[in-house]
């Protein structure tokens, strides 16, 4: 028999969610991810923004993941120390032609049960919004659209899933298998696996994996790069709704949000591209970015820009999820989760662990499951800095201290690289980008990263 | 989730002083000297000095102790010289926020937690720093090997470790040049040195050291893409004539084009000058909560170690001149506003009666000759002749401007149409 009941490709945020799904209902899980830390794909970068599903496409898979994702993420985000930065969000009509839209856009929220919206005259906005140009005719408020901590949830999911013996491997590219009628050996980067089921969670290259472990793929993945940047704190006091706009056919189009650490975040673009690898950002579609910005907001012109950064969706040719079984290889794929995977996690976790039940497989659930806890690093909550302690602050612009990175570095998954440490703790992410404590990092990490900050390490 | 813990409290001091930089340390200095009673300069890291801790060349120290330093000598030595003078200093103690009601309190963190200090003034020095690749809206990747000048000298100075072997430097202001002595110390070999303009910013006479150095100067260069995975591989200009160039290089070094560290100012509700990006102050430092001094590069970007100790030591001036209510009001002030051709002007009003720094500071936005003009309503009120440069120091004499209302225009203007003064 094989060693583990599934093997989970990818440790993105499906990936994540479904080892912790898996652990939780008694099965023994394997986690073979790329990457030298979990969210290395599309899932490290994205607007956080834990959506209603009042948009997405009725009666889908898609919604009733969203939805259900969203429950339980409300549910346990207390026992995991995890944040709610609740803003609610509002769909704005800046053109009669737009305003026209709202009509359709709010019949559809409530058809998908999503009834607490309303609509917002140009006064109430700017009561609501002052510092929103005045140009806003009319919007659709939707309360429960909310910003999470993007990084901080998988993070904590892994510690659950590890905590219920699910064994998570970084750096381990799954690089060819075979399939004996009983179950999957996989060849890695890491060596061979083994394990009876494989849930195909590998995002970016969901379509490749099809094509190396089955012979041929059914779907094929067109990434889509969205780019963001992210003004200072100071901006945060200027808005506090998300801003959506009425959406076009191809996207959701650019947001202007509020983000759990403190800032404003204005994105993203929608530019499909071949390259499953680079999410470069580009200066031209960033100076439209904050012009747009501006434009919403016109103070933020005064306010400088912290940070910029780009992720690939993994969207697919079709526009809805691309989730299927082949009970008689052992296989799941839950691919061309484009862009309400963050949302939808939990829920397609949940969902999948259905379809898996549906092939034959039965486990007994854990009864009484442990709730790890992780740093928490939402600005509006209790930092480590306000605390007794903390030896130092390391990284000045978000107040990092000493002990919180020695906590990740020696913590029960530690990084796998810099930009897992920065994802655990916010490290040089803020105004100055490192000027003050990039050197620092450097030589608390020293030894740790196989891709070091120091290159006297690397030679 | 645990409540937020309730704040030690440190007492009641005349004179808080944020930042352990050139110019805290000496107005700190200089208000004991001047016989204030409690001093205290906070610093959030765990040593004093500011960059010059970090910068491990010369020259450092003429102004102020008559002999050339490095860096870290300068600090320890204005470190040393505070501590003589009686100031109490608080390293590893960061300031999160000044509460400004009836008396202002600071709300610090250590590693004993949040504290809080009252003051009866208090004076900010949090510095510079520099434009980050971020805010330039560099395109391309975002690998490992990227930085600023800062940072690169943490790494050489105080890890002693090398941020890469073989970078590409942007921008030649002296922190450029600076930045090639420190590549040497740690045995980096700059590939290139790229400018966005036609010429150097630094006087021509400077950029005989990279030649010296074996490094290329590439004028009129545009960074079009960064790329590498996950360490920088190259770096991709396009040149004057619009042809794309790449380079191969193991880090991307941003220098300069510096930004004064004014998030506290800002947090705390100050007024802050879109021009320099620093608080707006009057000829006395004070900022818009008169009790709210701020003195050094947190000012203006940029000036010298010596010259922010130097504004530092002035300002504890009239800090104490202030605690024994011999200080103008700061109502009524005149707005001193940055006219054609001008960057940005500090200090941004006059208080009437005179006295305070007695020349006001700006900065071209390009390369200018003629006169610079002081106007108000059209009538000129001073001029002095002028050719500068951007990003060098350009002063212009105070006296007289503040008398009379309305705001006083200061712009650059062709030697032609001067007239009345
Ligand atoms: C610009 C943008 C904005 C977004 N905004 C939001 C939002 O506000 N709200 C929201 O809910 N969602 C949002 N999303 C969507 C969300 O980020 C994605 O749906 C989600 O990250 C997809 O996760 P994933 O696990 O499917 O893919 P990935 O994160 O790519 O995970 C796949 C993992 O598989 C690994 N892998 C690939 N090949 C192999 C192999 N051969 N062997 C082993 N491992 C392999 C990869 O390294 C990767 O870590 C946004 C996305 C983008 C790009
Ligand atoms: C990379 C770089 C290289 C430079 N090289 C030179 C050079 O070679 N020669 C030269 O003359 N000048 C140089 N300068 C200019 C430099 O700014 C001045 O030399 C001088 O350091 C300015 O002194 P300051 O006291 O205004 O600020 P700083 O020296 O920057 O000191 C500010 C201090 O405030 C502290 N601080 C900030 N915020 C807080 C807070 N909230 N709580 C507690 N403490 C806080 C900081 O940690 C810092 O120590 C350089 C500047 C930079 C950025």
């Amino acid at each position: 028999m094989p060693a583990s009941d599934v093997a989970i490709i990818g440790a993105g945020a499906v990936g994540c969610a479904m080892a912790r799904r898996f652990a939780l209902e008694g099965a023994r899980v394997l986690l073979l991810e790329k990457g030298a830390d979990l969210l290395s794909g599309a899932s490290k970068a994205n607007s956080a923004i834990l959506h209603t599903g009042f948009d997405a496409p009725a009666g889908s898979v898609e919604l009733a993941c969203m939805q259900a994702g969203y429950a339980e993420y409300l549910e346990i985000r207390d026992r995991m120390n995890l944040p709610l930065l609740k803003t609610g969000a509002m769909v704005v009509a800046w053109s009669d032609a737009e305003r026209a839209a709202l009509d359709g856009i709010e019949d559809r929220a409530r058809t998908n049960g999503v009834g607490d919206v309303r609509r917002l005259t140009a006064s109430e906005i700017r009561e609501r919004e002052p510092n929103l140009s005045h140009g806003a005719l009319e919007a659709l408020l939707v309360p429960g659209e909310h910003v999470i901590d993007p990084w901080s949830p998988f993070l904590a999911y892994l510690l659950q899933a590890k905590a219920h013996g699910a064994e998570i491997v970084f750096d381990a590219e799954v690089l060819g298998g075979a399939f004996d009628g009983d179950g999957w050996t996989l060849r890695t980067a890491k060596g061979e696996f083994h394990a009876r089921t494989i849930v195909n969670c590998a995002g970016l290259y969901g379509d490749r994996i099809e094509r190396t472990l089955l012979g041929e793929a059914s779907f094929e993945i067109r990434p889509r790069k969205g780019q963001f940047a992210v003004f200072d704190k100071a901006a945060a006091e200027l808005i506090r709704t998300i801003v959506l706009p009425v959406p076009n056919e191809r996207t959701k189009g650019v947001v202007l949000c509020r983000t759990a650490f403190g800032n404003v975040l204005v994105g993203p673009t929608a530019e499909e591209q071949e390259d499953r690898e680079r999410a470069t950002v580009e200066e031209d579609a960033l100076v439209a970015l904050l012009d747009r910005a501006i434009a919403m907001v016109p103070a933020l012109a005064d306010v400088d820009v912290t940070a910029v950064y780009a992720g690939l969706r993994p969207a697919s040719e079709e526009k809805g999820y691309r989730i299927r079984t082949l009970p008689e290889r052992n296989w799941i794929t839950v691919g061309g989760i484009r862009s309400t995977g963050l949302t939808a996690s939990l829920g397609i976790a949940a969902h999948v662990f259905g379809l898996y039940g549906e092939m034959g497989r039965r486990h007994q659930p854990i009864a009484d499951p442990v709730w790890p806890t992780v740093a928490n690093l939402a600005e509006h909550r209790l930092r480590d800095w306000a605390r007794p302690g903390h030896g130092d602050i390391v990284c000045h612009c978000e107040l990092v201290t000493q002990r919180e990175i020695a906590q990740a570095l020696e913590g029960p998954l530690p990084p796998g690289d810099f930009g897992g440490l920065k994802r655990r703790t916010r490290a040089g992410m803020g105004r100055c980008q490192g000027f003050n404590c990039n050197a620092r990092l450097a030589e608390m990490t020293a030894g740790r990263f196989a891709a070091p900050l120091a290159a006297d390490e690397a030679a | 989730m645990t409540a937020t813990p309730a704040p030690r409290d440190d007492g009641v001091v005349d004179v808080l002083i944020v930042g352990a930089g050139p110019a805290g340390l000496s107005a700190a200095t200089a208000l004991k000297r001047l016989g204030v009673g409690s001093v205290v300069v906070v610093e959030r890291e765990t040593e004093a000095g500011g960059v010059p801790r970090h910068c491990g060349h010369p020259p450092f120290g003429m102004r102020e102790f008559s002999r050339v330093l490095t860096g870290p000598a300068y600090a320890r030595r204005l470190a040393a010289r505070a501590l003589e003078a009686g100031v109490t200093l608080k390293l590893g103690a960061t300031v999160v926020g000044i509460e400004r009601g009836e008396s202002l309190v600071a709300t610090l963190t250590d590693d004993g937690g949040l504290f809080r200090i009252e003051a009866r003034r208090i004076v900010l020095a949090t510095g510079v720093r520099e434009r980050t690749r971020a805010q330039r809206l560099a395109s391309g990747d975002r690998p490992i090997g990227v930085l600023n000048t800062g940072a690169l000298q943490a790494y050489a100075y105080l890890q002693h470790l090398a941020p890469f072997r073989r970078p590409v430097i942007v921008g030649t202001e002296l922190v450029a040049l600076s930045s090639l002595l420190t590549c040497r110390s740690v045995g980096a070999k700059p590939v290139a040195m790229i400018e966005e303009n036609a010429g150097p910013t630094v006087r021509r006479p400077f950029m005989a050291l990279p030649r010296l150095l074996g490094v290329p100067v590439r004028y009129g260069a545009h960074i079009v893409d960064i790329r590498g995975k996950p360490r920088v591989e190259r770096v991709s200009i396009r040149t004057a004539d619009g042809s794309v160039e790449d380079i191969a290089c193991d880090g991307v070094l941003f220098t300069g084009r510096f930004i004064p560290e004014s998030s506290l100012a800002r947090r705390i509700g100050l007024v802050v000058d879109p021009g320099t990006r620093g608080p707006s102050i009057d000829q006395f430092g004070r900022t818009s909560d008169p009790r709210v001094f701020a003195a050094g590069n947190l000012l203006r970007p940029v000036e010298t170690a010596g010259w922010s100790w130097d504004e530092g030591r002035r300002v504890a001036g009239f800090v104490a001149d202030d605690l024994k209510g011999r200080l103008p009001s700061a109502d009524g002030a005149t707005a001193i506003e940055p006219g054609r051709g001008v960057r940005y002007i500090v200090p941004q009003r006059l208080a009437p009666g005179g006295g305070g720094l007695d020349r006001l500071q700006l900065r071209v936005s390009a390369a200018a000759k003629g006169r610079l003009v002081a106007r108000r309503n059209g009538a000129a009120l001073a001029s002095v002749a002028l050719s500068a440069q951007p990003e060098r120091r350009v002063l212009f004499p105070a006296a007289g401007l503040a008398a009379g209302p309305g705001p006083v225009v200061v712009g650059v203007e062709p030697l032609s149409r001067v007239t009345g003064c």
